[in-house]
């Protein structure tokens, strides 16, 4: 249906695409997997017309075709639907549905049919409620939904979707999958783009395996065993793989009964904490699990003076810290934020720039900065967290999402801190480097450093921390230690608080 | 709750018009006359087309800062083309202002310049323009055809042809706006230009025409003028783009583009109008000190519709 021959792409410093060949059969979900950098983005750009290829051809059922634009592809028949919904918010749901391919009555839009007909197509979706609300008003999962939908409406050939369960709740999952199957049955091809594995092998019929902008592997999905699909994506063997595990974790650290180096008690704000008490030794991960809404974000946000409190102290080493982000950065918390572009880096200043933001002040003297020092530092982390990029001069937003995330750590662990926060620290990025981030987060442990871990993914949690304190509603409701701290015993213990509930 | 403060803030200078036009009413008797009324439309009108491309540009998440020079430029050009006969009178200044939006909208669209800075250079090109046509304001045309003065003194049912030219236009505008494809690309490009793009919305084409339809509206509200002063006069236009910014911003659309509607410009142009005309009303006030109260009245309508919209956010969803 779809090919993609011997396609090439290079950006200045980068070739993101070395004769990349792609194919894509009529009712067949394609699954294309690669760590960040690999270049995938850059072959959907291609797919989609967003890119032109420096070299190799596209064909869309056996003919030759160019896209010189995202429209041409589409009305080609090539749909897409990005990680990052790409939608108008202050546009109505429907004409955000419509946009491009209104219904029209005497050359006029027709509001009506078109509000008529979006809330019939979205009811297929779960998606219920007025339809000529703006957008934004939507939950991120159900205008994820509404772009599916959107793609799906066109007369598509090809739906190419990137991540497209990376905002989804797992009921929305399930109606994903349900639309894809439709799907695969008219024949239409699919490519499929996600790093979640389990999705993977449920859904896609053939794989390709994208590394450093080359093609390692293309081939049926079910043969490919778990294990050689990391391997391939990371580039090493089976062997290490297996003896390393999949996360980067490794076992039990030894926590001295010092004192902690991260006390907060009794903490309440109104609607969203009811009395949360963490406590962090040096050398300890904590982990936050609990399911979403259950207080993780906002008590780390809280901690990092984000959240304003109504009531409770965060102390850290023995010493109170007053509430703002100012006090607590000062203290020697360091907060990796959930959300990184919204919040963390700064796309259009270089590596360097991005990291040495933070530890300006302390590197001046007397107003001056030392360049060398700088320099220092900025090699120092890009070699040890393995920052894939050009050089320190490459802006940071065009580098990919594992590696925004590693100069995200960067900074904060150039300021030195003594507690680390840590919000979903590898949401969005690949297997090998969230191992990378793993391991480091280990590393830094051991180096003294308290960290709290907030995780979605309890297998993330359960390896990583030393110690787990379960959140519900606002409150800790268990917290596992030892030998306790297991994917089910997280599991267990999020369920039982959730029993209790229901008795109440 | 909720659904009223809502209400309240997307029709904000509207609530805001009536209120003054009500303190109006009472007290001043000069202001409740129907000549009056006409006076305050047919002042108004220039600046409601000019505020009407505006809307169409700040929707696009853009700024027009050469509309108040192709303002004064289309009304010299009508004048002096108006020796040529009515068409001409008419058709000339359409032709400059859409040229100068074009070049706007094509240096926006392709070479990445910030809206501010292009249109920045276009007021000044077009200012420099004006003084060239007439001769460092030397010279004065004269209007000279008949009918042309007709099209901006002469009325139709007792309202002059101005006010019926703009409210027509604001009619066809906000069709255009909410019932075409160009209107719903125009929300698009200024509500997020990425994902407009990736949605296959023409995003240059459309910057392009927000423009040009800037300046053609400019240029059409000075020909207008210049059909009911009689005269191409040079002085006008300096901060015409800041009131219509205004007008455009009071009425509710966001600087930022992507959200607002033609209804509240209308409301935006008629309180400037109004404000202005019940200063007027009060007599003798010198009109350094004029400016000094219509800004602080602007002041006060932006901070109270600012926090009407903060009460928005914060109510319960």
């Amino acid at each position: 249906m779809l090919e993609a021959i011997d396609v090439s792409k290079t950006f200045p410093g980068v070739r993101a695409l070395d004769s990349v060949s792609l194919s894509v059969r009529p009712g067949e979900v394609h699954a294309l997997v690669g760590e960040n950098g690999a270049g995938k983005s850059t072959l959907i750009k291609v797919l989609t017309g967003v890119y032109r290829p420096d070299a190799g051809e596209l064909r869309l059922a056996g003919e030759r075709v160019r896209f010189a634009t995202p429209q041409e592809a589409q009305r080609a028949g090539i749909s897409t639907i990005y990680q990052e919904v790409n939608l108008v918010p202050l546009m109505s749901v429907a004409r955000n549905l419509f946009l491009g391919r209104e219904p029209r009555r005497r050359g006029l839009i027709d509001t009506v049919t078109m509000n008529r007909v979006a809330a019939e197509t979205l009811r297929g979706y779960g998606i219920t409620g007025d339809v000529r609300r703006p957008l934004g008003q939507l939950a991120l999962g159900a205008q994820q939904m509404v772009a599916l939908a959107r793609a799906v409406m066109v007369d598509a050939r090809v739906v190419i979707m990137d991540e497209p369960t990376s905002s989804l709740e797992p009921r929305e999952v399930e109606t994903l999958f349900g639309v894809i199957d439709d799907l695969r049955g008219k024949g239409i091809g699919i490519v499929y783009v996600s790093h979640r594995l389990d999705e993977l092998y449920r859904i896609c019929d053939h794989v390709t395996v994208l590394r450093d902008g080359r093609r390692v592997h293309s081939g049926p999905m079910q043969e490919l065993p778990r294990l050689k699909l990391v391997a391939l994506m990371i580039g090493r063997d089976v062997e290490t793989v297996r003896s390393e595990g999949v996360t980067g974790f490794s076992e039990e650290s030894q926590v001295a009964d010092s004192t902690p180096v991260l006390k907060a008690t009794g903490l309440r704000s109104r609607h969203k904490l009811h009395g949360v008490d963490v406590a962090v030794r040096p050398g300890e991960v904590v982990g936050l699990g609990g399911l979403l809404g259950a207080g993780r974000t906002e008590t780390v946000r809280a901690i990092a003076g984000a959240l304003p409190l109504d009531e409770g102290t965060v102390e850290v080493a023995g010493r109170p810290v007053r509430g703002s982000t100012g006090a607590a950065v000062k203290a020697g918390i360091a907060a990796l934020p959930e959300d990184r572009k919204a919040e963390g880096i700064v796309p259009g200043l270089s590596v360097r720039e991005n990291i040495a933001l933070a530890v300006l002040p302390r590197m001046s003297r007397a107003g001056i900065v030392s360049e060398k020092r700088i320099d220092e530092i900025v090699t120092r982390f890009m070699e040890r967290l393995r920052i894939k990029a050009a050089g320190p001069d490459q802006p940071v937003g065009e580098l990919s999402g594992g590696n925004q995330q590693k100069v995200l750590l960067a900074r904060l662990l150039a300021t030195s801190p003594k507690v680390l926060l840590l919000d979903e620290p590898t949401r969005g990025i690949d297997v090998g480097a969230k191992a990378e981030v793993q391991s480091l987060v280990d590393e830094l442990a051991g180096q003294g450093l308290g960290v709290v871990l907030v995780s979605s993914d309890a297998e993330e949690l359960v390896e990583g921390a030393d110690r787990v304190v379960v959140l519900r509603d606002g409150t800790v409701v268990a917290e596992l230690t030892g030998d306790a701290v297991t994917a089910d015993g997280l599991l267990g213990a999020i369920a039982a608080a959730a029993e209790k509930e229901v008795e109440k | 709750m909720k659904l009223s403060v809502e209400g309240v803030q997307k029709h904000g200078a509207l609530a805001v018009l009536a209120l003054v036009t009500l303190v109006g009413l009472l007290a001043f008797p000069g202001f409740r006359t129907v000549d009056n009324a006409g006076t305050l439309l047919v002042n108004a009108a220039p600046l409601g087309l000019i505020a009407l491309g505006m809307t169409f540009v700040i929707l696009t998440g853009g700024i027009d800062l050469s509309v108040g020079s192709v303002f004064v430029l289309g009304g010299v050009v009508a004048a002096w083309a108006s020796q040529y006969g009515f068409v001409a009178a008419l058709v000339v200044p359409l032709l400059v202002g859409a040229a100068v939006g074009l070049v706007n909208g094509v240096l926006v669209a392709r070479t990445n310049m910030a809206p501010f800075i292009v249109t920045l250079a276009t007021l000044l090109g077009a200012r420099g323009l004006m003084r060239a046509v007439s001769t460092e304001g030397s010279t004065t045309y004269l209007v000279e055809s008949q009918p042309f003065k007709t099209l901006g003194n002469g009325d139709l049912l007792g309202v002059k042809w101005p006010v019926w030219i703009a409210a027509v236009l604001f009619v066809a505008g906000s069709v255009v706006l909410n019932r075409t494809g160009f209107g719903q690309a125009v929300y698009a490009v200024g509500g997020n230009t990425d994902a407009a793009r990736l949605m296959g919305v023409p995003v240059a084409a459309t910057q392009i025409r927000v423009y040009a339809l800037s300046g053609l509206l400019a240029g059409f509200a000075g020909a207008l003028n210049a059909a009911r002063l009689g005269s191409g006069v040079t002085v006008l236009g300096i901060g015409t783009e800041l009131d219509a910014i205004a007008a455009v911003v009071i009425g509710g659309t966001l600087l930022t583009g992507g959200a607002g509607a033609l209804s509240g410009t209308i409301a935006g142009v008629l309180l400037l109008g109004v404000i202005q005309n019940l200063i007027n009303q009060v007599g003798d006030v010198p009109t350094a000190y004029q400016q000094v109260v219509s800004g602080a009245f602007l002041a006060v309508v932006v901070v109270a519709q600012t926090s009407l919209t903060r009460l928005r956010s914060v109510a319960p969803v």
